[in-house]
This record gives structure tokens, sequence and C-alpha cells, in this order.
């Protein structure tokens, strides 16, 4: 009886654990259904009639549906420029002999550990210098920090995987090294390549720091842009949960595609 | 394995990103060693001037900084045992055979916290944690506890989501070097003794050491870099009670103007980052 007894008392933890991670989502989109009178009732309520004004306000009044756009632009932009740059030297870390190797790959990944204040501070004064605060391109390039890291090591472990021999085979036949790469090592390194790109997406869509200090109104991303609800008295609460909802929701789509390598990539390497 | 090929094939394929992340991470970098030897601040520009290490000597005396520090490390202190308990416990729950389905649910689950967009969990914190109408204290039995408004409650709300959010990382991490144990010596342990603490300490924990050396360098790095959640839920406030040193450095850099004084406290907390990282690849890699 007692393997009984262990095996409710199993599924009651599972229970309990699913519960603490998904109930505040569940709390996040059912305060985004209620109207201000509702989600400002003590003690809150459970049950009342969902609205979506909420999201009509937010996207259309308050120009949530431009940060989003301007979220998407940055996000897919920085990623693939993390991969254009990443790919390649991703490819000399796994495929080429040459000294300072090593030191190369470290400070690659060191870039993860630096605090993004640090650069926020003199990218700021850079940026309105040269004129470029409230520019897309000013995000796209500072996320490079992180995500180039995010795609060289995720891809360099990826290449490593695939044998040496079809490099060999391929040079027999007078093929140069960039040829190989394209033609023969990318596409068996597709799985790799998809998911960093899916990382670099999801860090980059859910930066606040740099948005905050590096926009204003033109290229304002969407977090930045439900921080600024957060101004004044009586605070927009069903506004503020479902821009919330609408800034995570696809994140946590691709979250659950890659989750099998989430951890991987957030621990970059460091486990092995 | 790997060839030798000409230095031109190596910097064709490698230039293009060192050069880039030169210029968007090391040049900004440099930008704040030069700032951090000036007076600099953006409301009077027109007086930009050289001070040695003024600023230097101002933060490394500076009473606010070395509080924001320990409070940093306080966070980290507490924040991080408890998510290594809770997630060695989640971990092993996962790791025992069967209920398949229920597990799976469980597993992508302990996704979703850390996806979480961070400014969100902050944002969420402000409506949940809400003294009259949060459903935390509802759910508490009608408390009536003001969470974002004392000192020592609003400390306690950024641990819980701390807690909340990295402890799905560290219970995965340790699930995957759970599955490193290989079966038949993780069998004949159970045979030997009927204590899972003894299977633990010494059939498991060798291959958990890996992974919890990892969870202590990144959520090292992660603390330090903490800005997010904070700056959503508290503002680092009220008064200084959650101001953590990331925070305080935007505070100095951006409200209160003075960037030189702010990127003397940036590169002091590179240098205690480096340090730190350092520190933990020397002890726990002695072999790197």
């Amino acid at each position: 009886m007692t393997s009984t007894r262990s095996l409710f008392s199993q599924i009651a933890l599972l229970v309990l654990i699913i519960t603490v991670c998904v109930f505040p989502f569940y709390w996040m989109v059912t305060t985004s259904l209620k109207t201000q009178i509702v989600a400002l009732e003590a003690p809150p309520v459970w049950i009342f009639e969902p609205t979506l004004s909420n999201y009509r306000e937010a996207l259309f009044e308050d120009g949530v549906l431009r940060t989003l756009i301007n979220s998407l632009i940055i996000a897919i932009s920085t990623t693939f420029l993390a991969l254009v740059l990443g790919v390649p030297a991703a490819f000399a870390l796994a495929r080429f002999e040459f000294r300072g190797k090593k030191d190369l790959w470290f400070w690659f990944i060191t870039n993860r550990m630096i605090s993004p204040i640090v650069l926020a501070l003199p990218f700021f004064l850079i940026a309105r210098n040269l004129g470029l605060l409230d520019k897309h391109i000013t995000l796209i390039l500072i996320y490079l920090t992180f995500n180039l890291p995010i795609v060289i090591w995720i891809v360099t472990d990826q290449f490593r995987g695939i044998p040496y021999d079809l490099d060999e085979a391929a040079r027999l036949e007078g093929a140069s090294q960039f040829t190989i790469m394209r033609k023969i090592c990318l596409p068996l390194a597709m799985p790799g390549v998809a998911v960093s790109a899916i990382f670099s997406f999801i860090f980059s869509w859910n930066e606040l720091m740099f948005g905050l200090i590096l926009t204003r109104s033109e290229a304002k991303t969407a977090p930045a842009m439900a921080v600024s609800f957060m101004e004044g008295y009586n605070l927009p609460y069903g506004k503020i949960m479902a821009t919330s909802t609408l800034i995570v929701i696809p994140v946590l789509i691709f979250a659950l595609i890659a989750s099998k390598q989430l951890v991987r990539g957030l621990t970059m390497g460091a486990v092995k | 394995m790997s060839g030798q090929v000409p230095r031109k094939t190596v910097f064709a394929f490698i230039g293009p990103a060192v050069i880039g992340l030169a210029l968007v991470g090391i040049a900004p970098l440099l930008y704040a060693l030069w700032t951090s030897l000036h007076f600099y601040n953006l409301t009077k520009l027109r007086r930009v001037e050289f001070i040695g290490l003024e600023n230097y000597w101002t933060v490394l005396t500076d009473e606010v900084f070395w509080q924001a520090m320990g409070r940093t490390f306080f966070l980290l202190g507490t924040a991080l045992p408890l998510q290594i308990a809770l997630g060695l416990g989640i971990a092993l729950v996962l790791h025992q055979p069967g209920l398949t389905l229920v597990k799976t649910l469980a597993r992508l689950s302990l996704v979703l916290p850390m996806a979480t967009t961070y400014a969100v969990v902050g944002l969420l914190g402000q409506v949940m944690f809400n003294q009259k109408f949060g459903v935390v204290n509802q759910l508490l039995g009608g408390a009536d506890i003001n969470w974002i408004g004392d000192p020592e409650n609003a400390f306690a709300m950024i641990i819980f989501w701390d807690v909340w959010q990295w402890t799905p990382f560290v219970a995965l991490v340790l699930l995957a070097g759970l599955t490193m144990v290989p079966g038949e010596v993780e069998e004949a342990a159970r045979l030997e003794t009927k204590s899972k603490w003894t299977v633990l300490r010494y059939v498991q924990l060798p291959f958990l050491l890996p992974g919890l050396v990892a969870v202590l360098i990144l959520r090292t790095a992660d603390t330090l870099k903490l800005f997010d959640m904070v700056f959503t839920l508290t503002r680092g406030g009220p008064g200084s009670s959650t101001e953590f040193i990331s925070l305080m450095i935007q505070r100095v850099g951006f409200r209160g103007f003075d960037q030189g004084l702010a990127s003397a406290q940036a590169i002091i907390l590179l240098i205690i980052t480096i340090v730190l990282a350092q520190i933990y690849i020397r002890v726990f890699y002695k072999e790197v």
C-alpha cells in the first residue's frame, strides 16, 4: 500500500510544481481580460465577464502595436546579423587550428557575464554623439554583444559533431573552405543554427534596459512601452497585463519549441 | 581532427565576428574607462574635465555603493540556496520512474518561468502583490501585508520572484545531471541501502557537481546584472531597500546624470565580475 501512497504524493507534488509555474500566467491573462473596475476589486474576483477592451485600447490607441513591431524588427535583424557573423566564426573555431583560439573562444563566451549597464552608459553617449539615439540600428548592434556569443557557442558545438571526413572528401574534389561550410556543414548543422536563432530572438525580445535607455518613441520596444504605463497613480492594470501577455506569448511558444535545448542555451556550455 | 589553414582563410571566417564584437563590446568599455577618469555630467557638458582617479576614490569610499553591492550579494546568498534546495527536490521527483505524462507536463511548465520576459515578471509582481487587490494577500487568507511599500517585504518579494524564475533552471540542470548516472550503478546502490540520502550523497552527487558549479557561476553573474525585474517592480525602493548594483549605476548615470561617476562604478563592477569569474574557474575547474 505504501507504493500507492507514494504514487499519490508524487502526483500531488507534480501538480504543485505545475501550478506554481503556471499560476502567474493564468493571473496575468485573466487580469488582462478585466475592466479597470473589476481589476481593482478587493479582494480580487475569480469569476467575471471577460472583455478584450484592454487589448484593443493598448494595441490601437496607446501604440503598443508599433512597439511590438519595433521589437520584432529589432529581434529579427539582430538575430540575422548574429548568424551572418557568427556562423563562419563558429566554423573556424570548430574546424581550423590557429594561435589564440582558446583565448578567443573564452572572450566570446565571457561577454555573457558582463552586466549590460556597463555597456549601456558609454553606448548611450556614443549613440548620442553620433545621432543614433532612438534608432532601430542602435539596439540591433548592442544586442550583438549577447547574441553573437550565443550563436557562436551553439553552432560551434554543432559543427564539431559533423564528421571531418566529409570535409576531406569535398576538399579532394577541390571545394574551397567556404563551399565546404555552405554546402556540406551548414545543412547538417541546421538544427543548431535554428536553436541559436530562437535563443537570440528570445533574449533580444525580452531585453529592457537598453530599450529603456537608448530609445524614446520611434524605436521604442514593447517591454519599454509596458514600463511607461507605470507612471502616475491609478495604474491601468488590465492594460499593463494585456501588454505583458502580448509580449510573453510569442516567447513562450518559441521557448517550448526549443525546450530541450533551453538549459544548454542558458548555461552556454558551462555544464560540460 | 581539424586542419591547418592559411591565416588569411582563418581571418576571413572569424574576422567579421571579432571586429563586430570589438566595435559593440570593447569600444564602449574603453569609452567608459575614459569617461570614468573625467568629470562628466550630462547636464554640464561644457565643463568636461580630466580628474584622474577621483571618481574611483569617490566610489570606493561611498557607503551607498557598498550597500548596493552588499544587497546584491545578500540576495544571491538567500535566493541561491533556496533555488538549489527546491531545484534539487524537483529534479529528484522528476527523476523517479513512472508517470511519464504528468512529468512531461511538469518539465514543460518549468520552461515557462525562465523564458518569461524579466520586465513582465516585475509588472506581474505589481499586480499580484498589491496590498488591496493583489491575489497573494487573498491566497494568504485575506492578509493585509504591504509588500511593495515596506522595505523588508519588498526585498522578500524580489527573493520570491528570483526563486520562482530560476528554480526551474536549477531543477532542469540538476535533472540533466541525474540522468547521467549509469542506471545499473544507481540500481545496485538502491539494493544496498534504503536511504535515499546515501544514494544522493555517494552515487548521484558526483554527477551533479558540474551542474552546480555552472549554476553558481551563472547565478552570480546574473544577480550582478539583475535589473529588469526589479526596475519594473520596485524601481529600487522603497527608499533604497531593493536598489541592487545595476539599478544604482543606472540611477547615478541616467537620473543623476553623473556619467563619470556611474562609469567608475560600472568599471569597478566589471572588475569584480571578472575577478569572481576567475576565482570560480580556478577553484572549481582546477584542470583548466
